[in-house]
């Protein structure tokens, strides 16, 4: 799923300044799931900013929503009736969040209050780490399974490098080095010869190197 | 002969081989560069020239080989994977070899949030493996990577890095011959401490055969100090101080510690000359390039043998 942080609320405050009436917009999807974005932090973030902006003798008018899915236009839509009434909306979705609700409803000042991290998975309760970069060529079969581009500092397809000290990442202590636990899973799935295969340079053009990617599936399109 | 550099015709003519190292400076004195250049004059084959080292900015490598050119020296030309994507490696690399520069050490570089400008975008298209089977191609089969032919193809003697002690260490073997297999002439290796270790790894290398594919250069590195060698062992990435090393400096008043340290630079020498394997070794007196000089002679490596 997509891992976001909460902004900070004085940058949140500062962004919707001056604006009368505020909506914090959720989501239900990912965001909800690592806890920054569903319909509990729109209640935690929307009864924050009452309290500073009365504080601040702004009205404190702030109204809270949560929707489906903010990557879904059909969801988008049920913002039809009220979007234009709010001076400031501040989705509180991914990246994705902000733009389309920008994107549907484009004289409506839409704010990110968050900052969308990476994609990944938890490892434990309030524990998030990143697991792919979607370079859009899946080649973690050949790694044991994990993925260098993504987890390697240097995203090195045949690495280590030189800098992996005790199975960390020479940036960071607490950075695990993922050339070194893919030496041992290989190790242990009695595969490491495998590793002796020189990875030619990698084709990025999948990438977002190749320029921002549409996916057209036309056996769905109506 | 491959490229033809002085490097190359030592190694290949069976002579322990001496490179030295020197660090371009954080502006664009060339005065600089042909200072440090001046003490190693006539006391190695080839002086590498780092490319932004440990993720700090300095003169570029290509225009710092240069100046060791017409100065008479010979450069090796480091080259990271950090700082650029293939287009601008393979058109340095054409640039670099148009120059006159023939030896080139490709390397994935240290990762910038080491340096001094820790917020910038880092490149990674190629790693250093693939960027040591990029120049092979461009040279052996004078083509691109995109196999589109070279209008004129590069003759290089590449250079790949080996840190034996980085982890896994079983696996560091196995690494090294993914780049001799990929296309490395040569090997550095990082600044040797821990002789147990290393000679634990070239047994390894010799097991494997890999000294008869390709020139392995051990690194020294003299400590200048009890500092410099505490610093090492818990600031630079991938690098193994064992404490007799720091005890032996401290054994001695400050003022005789980097004689103290030179002296341990001549007596690994001395031993990586018998060691089954090492063709040489890479001499790096970092910002010490003055007392290169003591460490070569003193391990009787000088004067250095006359080429045909």
């Amino acid at each position: 799923m997509i891992i976001g942080d909460s902004k900070p609320l004085e940058e949140i405050l500062e962004m919707i300044e001056g604006r009368d009436k505020v909506l914090v917009l959720g989501c239900r999807g990912c965001v909800t799931v690592c806890n920054v974005g569903g319909e509990k932090e729109v209640g935690i973030l929307a009864s924050a900013l009452r309290i500073a902006r009365k504080k601040e003798g702004q009205p404190p008018s702030v109204e809270e929503m949560t929707i489906e899915r903010q990557c879904d236009p059909e969801y988008i839509e049920e913002l039809a009736e009220v979007a234009e009434e709010y001076d400031a909306i501040v989705s509180i979705a991914c990246g994705v969040g902000p733009q389309f609700v920008s994107e549907r409803y484009p004289l409506v000042a839409v704010f990110p209050g968050i900052n969308t991290t990476f994609m990944g998975g938890a490892t434990e309760h309030g524990v998030w780490v990143e697991r792919c970069q979607s370079c859009g060529n899946c080649l973690v079969h050949n790694f044991g399974g994990l993925c260098p581009i993504a987890r390697c500092s240097k995203s090195l397809m045949n690495g280590p490098c030189g800098g992996s000290a005790s199975g960390n990442c020479e940036i960071s202590k607490d950075v695990p080095c993922v050339w070194h636990q893919i030496v041992d899973k290989m190790a242990a799935m009695g595969r490491l010869q495998e590793l002796e295969t020189v990875w030619p340079n990698k084709n990025w053009l999948t990438s977002r190197d190749g320029g921002p990617r549409t996916r057209v599936r036309e056996d769905l399109k109506q | 002969m491959k490229a033809g550099s002085n490097l190359e015709k030592m190694l290949t003519a069976g002579h322990f081989a001496v490179t030295g190292e020197l660090g371009p400076p954080q502006g664009n004195d060339a005065e600089e560069v042909r200072h440090k250049a001046s003490y190693l004059k006539g006391i190695v084959e080839s002086v590498n020239i780092t490319d932004n080292q440990t993720a700090v900015v300095r003169m570029a490598s290509w225009a710092a080989c240069k100046i060791l050119i017409d100065e008479g020296l010979e450069p090796n030309y480091q080259m990271v994977c950090r700082d650029r994507n293939r287009l601008a490696l393979m058109a340095d690399i054409l640039g670099a070899t148009a120059l006159g520069i023939k030896n080139v050490l490709c390397l994935s570089g240290d990762h910038q949030r080491f340096g001094d400008h820790p917020e910038g975008k880092n490149v990674y298209d190629l790693d250093s493996v693939q960027l040591l089977a990029t120049f092979k191609k461009m040279r052996d089969e004078k083509k691109f990577l995109n196999d589109k032919d070279l209008e004129g193809a590069p003759e290089l003697f590449i250079g790949a890095a080996s840190n034996p002690f980085a982890d896994p260490f079983e696996y560091r073997v196995h690494r090294l011959a993914k780049k001799i297999a990929a296309g490395a002439d040569f090997i550095q290796t990082q600044c040797i401490y821990n002789m147990d270790k290393f000679r634990e790894f070239m047994k390894q290398t010799v097991d494997m055969g890999l000294h008869e594919k390709c020139y392995i250069l051990a690194g020294i590195t003299p400590m200048k100090s009890v500092g410099m060698a505490n610093y090492m062992a818990k600031f630079v990435p991938g690098m193994d101080v064992p404490a007799e090393i720091v005890q032996r400096l401290k054994g001695v008043d400050k003022k005789d510690q980097g004689a103290e340290g030179i002296k341990i630079a001549i007596e690994q020498i001395e031993e990586m000359k018998e060691m089954e394997g090492v063709a040489g070794v890479h001499v790096m007196a970092i910002e010490w390039e003055h007392r290169a000089k003591e460490v070569i002679e003193g391990a009787g490596l000088l004067p250095r043998p006359t080429l045909d």
